[in-house]
C-alpha cells in the first residue's frame, strides 16, 4: 500500500517544531528515524495531515556527560549509539541492548528518541531507561520540562507526551561503581521484537526490574526486586506471578510469557550479582 | 569457505566432447539480476499504463448490499470504479474441478464478488487511477454496505448438519473425498505388537514469494491482441484461461514472463484479481497494471497445508510395520482453486503416506471441505511434508516404543533397493528409488554413531538435543496423469527449439520457465552437450508464449526432466541437420563428420574440417552453392513426455540435529543432512541449492510460519512482521549428498529436485525434538509450527 | 498535497525532481528515475529488499520518504555495480549461485558490503546475523553466507 497524502516541513529550529505542532495539533506527526512510523504510513494505519520533520534539528543530537548523568539526544541513531564510548562506558544497559534493536538498516535510521517516544511495549530502549532510572527531556509550548521515566509510560503507546510536545533527550543518571547490569531477551528471530525481555540493574541496595513484551508498557516488577534486593532469587520469581499478568497475544499466550519472564530473570541473576 | 565444484561422485557419463552434463555451470543470467537489471513484471512501465487497486472484503463471509462509488470516481487520477457485475460482461467465471478426482466440486468463481464475498480479502471492487497511490486514494472514499453472514471456519465441524452450507447449490461444504484401502489393514493391526496412534496438526501457511504477484495486461485493440506481462510458473496454461475466459483465440493472448521474484506454486495458479486485471485491460482498452502489495498477498495468494491427520501404525516387536491408516481433513477456503483444483494436495497425501515401506496394508480417508478463509491449492512439495511427516513420525515413534533404533526401523521396512520396478499400498509404481543406499550415505556423511555419544553425553549435563530422520518420495516428471486427464489444458509434454544463429551460435527455445531455480543455466549445459559447442555460445530464451514451443512451464519439479529431455532431443537433431549441411559443403557423408567444440571435425580423427560460423555462412547467405534440391534446416525441434511412468518417482532421506531450550521451549537447528536421488544431476550446484532452499521452506513450516485466522475468519497475522518465514540467523548449514538413479523414461535420466528438501523437512523437526525431549517424559508433539509454547506445553512447564 | 523540490545526487549524478511528500525513497528511485534495481518487497520494513545506501549508510528504501533526502547522496545497486566497488563480491555471488530469483540480492549484496566495508574477520554467525534483515526466499541463505565469507577471506580484513 502507499501512505495517504500529508504535508512536510522539515524544522530547521526547536523553536519552529514547537509551533508547527501547535498549529496543527493532533493532525501533526513527528518525524525522526521513521522506522515505526513510516510502516503505518505505508499501511495507512495512520493518516497525519502534515509530518514535522526533526531530523536537521542540531540541538537533538549528541551525547555528553553533564553532572552526574549521561545526555543521549533524541536525534542520536541507534547504530551511532552502537558505537558510542560513552554509552559503552556509562550507559552499559543500553550498549546490551542496542543490538537487539531490529537490524542494522533500522539501527542506522532509528534514533533512541524516536524509540522511547512510540513506546512500543516490547522494545528495548524504553524498559532500559525504565531500568536504569532515567529521564526524559521533554520541550512543549508552555516551555521545557523533564519527567521520570517511572512516570513516563502511561499505557499501551501512550506516554507523557502530548500532540505539541517534541522529546528533546534521555537522561541516564551514570551509575556508581557497585551497579550490575543484565539485559536479555527471547525473540523468535533475530531482530524480531521480544516474546519476553528484560532490563536490569542492581547495586548493594536496590535492584530495578524492567520487563518488557509482557503488558502494555514496560513494567517495573516491584515485588521480585525487593525480593532481590534481600538476597532470595527463588522468591523474586515467585512474586513474578503477582507482578506480571501478560496478556495473550497471537504469538504466545500469557501464561508462556510469564513462563519466559521468570526463565529470564533466573538467567540474568548471575549477572546482577556483584 | 566453500567455493569449489563439489561433482558429486557417481554421476551417469553423458561423455562427449562439450560435455556439460553434471557440471556446476554457473547461471547465464545472474549478472543483470546482480547488478539491479532484472526485468521483474513489477519493473514495467508502458505508455498509458494505468494501475489497479482493489477494495477487498474486510468480512469472512458478507452480502455487497450496495457500492456507491460516487466520491471515489472524483478522485484525482481515477480512470474506473468497476465492479463485478459490470466487469462480468467482460469476463466469465470459472470452477476448479478436474474430472479424474472423482466427485469433487466448486462454484462458480468470479474475477471479481458479484454478491457476495466468501472470505477476508476477497476483490469486491476495482479502482483503475494513473497511480497506485491515486487508486488507494478512491478506494477509501469507496462506500461498500455489508451484510455480515455467519461463517464457517472450522474444518472439523464444516460437515456438520447444522453448519451452513457456503454453496447451497453443491448441497453441502464437502469438495473432494477419496477412501483408499488395501491389503488386509485390520488383521494387519491386529497381528501388531503394538499400535501407535497420534493426531497431526499443519498450520496454514503460504508462499510468501519476495516479489510478490505481479501483471501488466494490455489489449492492442488496433491488432485485437491481448499481450500479458506475468509472473507466473506456466505461460501457456495462462494464455489458455485468458482467451478461453475473455472469449478470445488463443492466438490473440501472449503471455511474456521475464524475470520472476519467486513462485514456489504461488504464481502457478488463476487469481481471481489477476483475471479481473486482465478484463480491465480489455475493458479500457490501455494497459493496467496490478502488483499485489504485501498485506494483500497474505489475505490473496494461496496457502496451504492446514491439514489435521489422524494417524495410526501397526507394528511387530522385530520393528516390521505391519499397516498404515490415515483420516486427512483439511479446509481449503470458499472455493477450489481453479484450473488445479484444491483436491490435489489432500489426494497426494493419500498417494505418499507409507511410500517409502514395504508394507502392502494401508487404509486412507481424506476430505477436503469448504470454509470462509482464504483459498489453498498447491504449493512448493503438494501433500509431501504432510504424508512425510506422518508417516516418518509414525515410525519414529513405534520405533521409540518398541525400542528400536529408527534407522535399524528403516532397514527392516524400506522397500529394497533391488526391489524394483513396485508399487506402493496406495498404487503409485516406483521404477528405481534407492531409500537403502541413501539412508547408509547419510550414516556415514553426518557420522550417526558419533552423534548420538554425543547427545548421551550432553544429556549427562542437561543439554537436549535431538536427531530426527525422514527417508521420502518426490513426485517429478508428471505425465499427463497429473493434470491432463482430468480436462485441463496443462501441458504435460514440453518442447525445445534449437537454432544455429548466422555466426554459429546457437539458439534455444524452450517451453519450460526461469524462476529462479536456474533452468537456462540447465537447458543450455544440455543444448550445449547435445550439440557440441561451448556454452559460452548457447542463448537461452524462455517465458514468451509467441516466441517458444507449447510446454507446461515449471511446477511439480519439471522443467528439467521434461524440458531438460526435450532440449537434450533438439541438440541431436540440429547437430543432425548441420552435420547434413556441412557434408554436403565438404563433399563427406554426415555421419563421417561430427561437431565438437563448436568445429565440424572427422569423427574419426578429430581433425577440424568447417566452423559453425562458416556452415551458417553458407546455409543463410550462399545456399546457391549447396548441390542442387538440397535444403539447409539449421532448425529443429522436438519434444518429450515422460510415458512409461505416471510420475517419475525420486527418493531421499533427510536428518536433522537440533538443541532444545527446555527453559524457554526455543529450538536451535545446528546441522542438517539431506541425500537424494534425482537420478541424472545435469548441475550438481544448481541441485543442492534447490534441496538446501527447500529445505529452509520445510523448515520454516515446522517452527515458523503460520497463517493465524480467528473464529470469525480473520488473518490475525497478515503482514511480515507477524507471518514468520525463516531468516539467515535461525538457519543451519546443509550438507547435501547423492545417489543416483537415472530413469530409463529418458535419455538423460533426470528426474526432478525442487521439492525433496521442502518434503522432509518438517518431518526431521518434529521427529528431532520429540527425540531431544524424549528422555523428559515429554508428551509428543505432532503440531507444526513447533512454536515455544507448543515445546513448552509439551514439557508440562506451562 | 502540493509537491516539493528535493536537490539530490543519485549514484553520482545530481537530480532534481518535485516529489509528494507521500513518495518513498525506493518508489521515487523505481518511478521517477528508473532504477528499478531495489525491489518492492513488503513496504514495512522487514523483508530488505528495498535496501539502499543513503548518506553512506545502508537503510530501508521504503522507510524514507523522498522528501526526507532534499540534499542526500543516495547509491542503489546500479550504482555500486558500474563503480565496480562489490565485483569481488558479485563474482562470489555467481561462484557460489547465492542467488535464485535474484529479487532479494540487490539488498542482500548493499547489506553485505556494509559488513565487509566495516572491515575485520567476520565468522559465519556474525554473517548470519548481519543479513538477518534481508529475506531470501529462495536460497535458505547458505550459499549466500558461504559467498560474503569467501570475500571476507579474500579482503582480508581490510577495509
Amino acid at each position: 500500500m502507499k501512505p495517504r497524502s500529508f504535508d512536510y516541513v522539515r524544522v530547521k529550529s526547536l523553536a519552529e517544531a514547537v509551533i508547527a505542532l501547535a498549529r496543527h495539533g493532533t493532525e501533526a506527526k513527528i518525524i525522526a528515524g521513521g522506522q515505526s512510523l513510516v510502516p503505518l504510513l505505508n499501511m495507512r494505519m495512520a493518516s497525519p495531515a502534515i509530518l514535522v520533520d526533526i531530523n536537521a534539528l542540531a540541538e537533538l543530537r549528541g551525547i555528553s556527560l553533564e553532572g552526574g548523568s549521561l545526555r543521549i539526544g533524541a536525534l542520536v541513531r541507534q547504530a551511532e549509539a552502537e558505537g558510542s564510548v560513552e554509552i559503552a562506558k556509562h550507559a552499559p544497559l543500553i550498549a546490551k541492548a542496542l543490538p537487539y534493536i531490529g537490524h542494522f538498516a533500522i539501527r542506522n535510521r532509528g534514533t533512541i528518541g524516536g524509540s522511547i517516544a512510540l513506546a512500543d511495549p516490547a522494545a528495548e530502549l524504553p524498559a532500559c531507561l525504565l531500568a536504569l532510572g532515567g529521564e526524559v527531556e521533554i520541550e512543549g509550548a508552555k516551555g521545557a520540562r523533564t519527567v521520570k521515566a517511572d512516570d513516563f509510560f502511561k499505557d499501551l503507546y501512550e506516554t507523557a507526551l502530548g500532540p505539541g510536545d517534541v522529546l528533546i533527550a534521555i537522561r541516564i543518571p551514570v551509575p556508581s561503581k557497585d551497579m550490575r547490569f543484565g539485559f536479555s531477551e527471547l525473540a523468535r528471530r533475530h531482530g524480531d521484537f521480544a516474546m519476553a525481555g528484560l532490563a536490569a540493574c542492581r547495586d548493594g541496595k536496590s535492584a530495578r526490574l524492567a520487563f518488557f513484551g509482557v503488558g502494555s508498557t514496560p513494567l517495573r516488577a516491584k515485588k521480585a526486586e525487593a525480593a532481590l534486593a534481600k538476597g532470595s532469587l527463588e522468591e523474586a520469581v515467585a512474586v513474578l506471578d503477582h507482578d506480571l499478568d501478560p496478556p495473550d497475544d497471537i504469538h504466545s499466550s500469557g501464561k508462556v510469557k510469564l513462563h519466559l519472564a521468570k526463565t529470564l530473570l533466573r538467567r540474568i541473576a548471575p549477572e546482577l550479582a556483584a | 569457505m566453500k567455493i569449489a565444484d563439489d561433482l558429486p561422485s557417481a554421476l551417469t557419463a553423458l561423455d562427449r566432447p562439450n560435455s556439460y552434463i553434471g557440471r556446476s555451470v554457473p547461471r547465464p543470467n545472474l549478472a543483470r539480476l546482480m547488478q539491479g537489471r532484472g526485468q521483474y513484471v513489477s519493473d514495467l512501465a508502458l505508455a498509458r499504463m494505468a494501475h489497479v487497486a482493489f477494495a477487498r472484503s474486510p468480512h469472512a463471509h458478507a452480502r455487497i448490499k450496495k457500492i456507491d462509488a460516487a466520491a471515489a470516481k472524483k478522485t484525482p487520477g481515477v480512470i474506473a470504479v468497476v465492479t463485478g457485475p459490470e466487469l462480468a460482461k467482460v469476463i466469465t467465471p470459472w470452477v476448479g474441478v478436474l474430472s479424474h478426482l472423482k466427485g469433487i466440486k466448486s462454484a462458480p468463481q468470479h474475477a471479481i464478488a458479484i454478491d457476495r464475498a466468501c472470505w477476508q480479502g476477497e476483490a469486491v471492487c476495482a479502482v483503475v487511477a494513473k497511480s497506485r497511490a491515486e487508486a488507494e486514494d478512491a478506494i477509501d472514499l469507496l462506500d461498500i454496505d455489508y451484510e455480515e453472514l455467519p461463517v464457517v471456519t472450522d474444518a472439523e465441524t464444516a460437515l456438520d448438519a447444522k453448519t451452513l452450507v457456503i454453496h447451497p447449490e453443491l448441497g453441502d461444504n464437502l469438495t473432494f473425498e477419496r477412501k483408499h484401502e488395501a491389503g488386509e489393514v485390520d488383521k494387519a493391526f491386529k497381528e501388531a505388537d503394538a499400535v501407535v496412534e497420534a493426531t497431526f496438526v499443519f498450520g496454514r501457511h503460504t508462499g510468501v514469494t519476495n516479489e510478490p504477484r505481479a501483471i501488466v495486461a494490455y489489449w492492442n485493440e488496433g491488432e485485437q491482441r491481448l499481450t500479458v506481462y506475468q509472473g507466473t510458473q506456466a505461460p501457456h496454461m495462462m494464455q489458455n484461461l485468458f482467451a478461453k475466459h475473455l472469449s478470445l483465440a488463443e492466438h490473440q493472448v501472449r503471455v511474456v514472463t521475464k524475470d520472476v521474484g519467486g513462485s514456489f506454486g504461488i504464481k502457478v495458479h488463476t487469481y481471481a484479481d489477476e483475471m479481473a486485471t486482465v478484463a480491465l485491460s480489455k475493458l479500457l482498452k490501455r494497459p493496467v497494471k496490478f502488483v499485489a502489495d504485501r498485506l494483500e498477498s497474505f489475505i490473496t495468494d494461496i496457502h496451504a497445508r492446514d491439514h489435521r491427520v489422524k494417524a495410526k501404525i501397526g507394528v511387530k516387536k522385530d520393528g516390521t510395520i505391519t499397516a498404515f491408516e490415515i483420516d486427512d481433513l483439511t479446509g481449503i477456503g470458499p472455493y477450489s482453486v481453479y484450473p488445479r483444483t484444491s483436491g490435489i494436495e489432500a489426494n497426494q497425501v493419500v498417494n505418499l503416506v507409507g511410500g517409502p515401506y514395504k508394507c502392502p496394508n494401508y487404509r486412507a480417508l481424506a476430505r477436503v471441505v469448504f470454509q470462509n478463509k482464504n483459498v489453498m491449492c498447491q504449493y512448493r512439495a503438494v501433500g509431501h511434508p504432510i504424508a512425510t511427516a506422518v508417516t516418518e513420525g509414525l515410525v519414529e515413534l513405534a520405533a521409540a516404543k518398541i525400542g528400536i533404533d529408527p534407522l535399524e526401523m528403516r532397514r527392516k521396512n524400506l522397500i529394497p533397493d533391488d526391489g524394483y520396478p513396485c508399487a506402493g499400498a496406495s498404487g503409485i509404481k516406483f521404477e528405481k528409488l534407492s531409500h537403502h543406499a541413501a539412508l547408509e550415505k547419510l550414516v556415514k556423511m553426518m557420522g550417526y554413531e558419533k552423534l548420538r555419544a554425543e547427545q548421551a553425553e550432553l544429556r549427562k549435563k542437561k543439554i537436549y538435543r535431538g536427531l530426527g530422520f525422514a527417508s521420502f518420495i518426490e513426485v517429478t516428471n508428471p505425465s499427463a496423469a497429473f493434470y491432463g486427464v482430468g480436462g485441463a489444458k496443462i501441458s504435460a509434454q514440453d518442447g525445445a527449439t534449437l537454432r544455429l544463429d548466422a555466426q554459429g551460435a546457437l539458439i534455444v527455445h524452450s517451453g519450460v520457465t526461469e524462476q529462479g531455480q536456474g533452468t537456462e543455466a540447465v537447458l543450455a549445459q544440455v543444448a550445449a552437450s547435445a550439440f557440441g559447442i561451448a556454452i559460452e555460445r548457447v542463448r537461452v530464451v524462455t517465458g514468451d508464449t509467441d516466441n517458444t514451443p507449447y510446454g507446461g512451464g515449471t511446477w511439480a519439479s519439471r522443467a528439467a526432466g521434461i524440458g531438460g529431455e526435450a532440449a537434450w532431443q533438439a541438440g541431436k537433431a540440429l547437430r543432425q541437420n548441420v552435420l547434413a549441411v556441412a557434408a554436403s559443403i565438404l563433399q563427406s557423408e554426415p555421419k563421417a563428420l561430427d561437431i565438437r567444440n563448436g568445429l565440424v571435425v572427422d569423427a574419426d580423427t578429430g581433425r577440424e574440417r568447417i566452423t559453425l560460423d562458416e556452415v551458417a555462412r553458407v546455409a543463410y547467405f550462399r545456399p546457391d552453392t549447396l548441390p542442387p534440391g538440397f535444403q539447409a534446416e539449421l532448425v529443429a525441434t522436438r519434444h518429450y513426455v515422460p510415458r512409461a511412468w505416471p510420475f517419475a518417482f525420486t527418493n531421499g532421506i533427510q536428518a536433522s540435529y537440533l538443541e532444545v531450550d527446555i527453559d524457554t521451549g526455543f529450538v536451535k537447528l545446528l546441522r542438517h543432512w539431506c541425500v537424494e536421488d534425482c537420478g541424472t544431476v545435469i548441475n550438481p550446484q544448481l541441485v543442492d541449492e534447490q534441496i538446501r532452499g527447500g529445505i529452509v521452506q520445510g523448515i520454516g513450516a515446522a517452527l515458523y510460519e503460520h497463517c493465524i485466522y480467528d473464529e470469525r475468519g480473520q488473518l490475525l497475522n497478515g503482514n511480515m512482521a507477524d507471518y514468520l518465514v525463516p531468516m539467515a540467523g535461525e538457519m543451519p548449514d546443509m550438507e547435501i549428498g547423492h545417489v543416483v538413479s537415472p530413469t530409463a523414461d529418458s535419455e538423460l535420466g533426470a528426474k526432478g529436485a525442487g521439492e525433496a528438501g521442502t518434503a522432509g523437512a518438517p518431518a526431521v523437526v518434529m521427529n528431532a525434538i520429540n527425540d531431544a525431549l524424549r528422555p523428559l517424559g515429554a508428551k509428543i508433539i505432532t503440531e507444526m509450527p513447533a512454536t515455544p509454547g507448543v515445546v513448552l506445553k509439551a514439557l508440562g512447564r506451562v | 498535497m502540493s509537491a516539493h523540490d528535493i536537490s539530490l545526487t543519485v549514484n553520482g549524478e545530481a537530480v532534481r525532481e518535485a516529489v509528494e511528500p507521500r513518495r518513498t525513497l525506493v518508489d521515487f528511485l523505481r518511478e521517477d528515475l528508473g532504477l528499478t534495481g531495489s525491489h518492492v518487497g513488503c513496504e514495512h520494513g522487514v523483508c530488505g529488499a528495498c535496501t539502499v545506501r543513503v548518506d553512506g549508510a545502508v537503510v530501508r528504501g521504503c522507510l524514507v520518504l523522498a522528501v526526507q533526502c532534499d540534499g542526500a547522496r543516495v547509491e542503489t545497486i546500479e550504482g555500486v555495480s558500474d563503480s565496480g566497488a562489490i565485483a569481488d563480491l558479485q563474482n562470489a555471488f555467481e561462484k557460489r549461485n547465492a542467488l535464485q530469483c535474484g529479487y532479494c540480492t540487490p539488498g542482500m549484496l548493499l547489506a553485505a558490503e556494509e559488513l565487509l566495508a566495516a572491515g575485520g574477520t567476520p565468522g559465519r554467525e556474525k554473517i548470519r546475523e548481519h543479513i538477518s534483515g534481508n529475506y531470501c526466499r529462495c536460497t535458505g541463505y547458505e550459499a549466500i553466507v558461504d559467498a560474503i565469507e569467501a570475500v571476507v577471506q579474500a579482503r582480508g580484513g581490510r577495509k
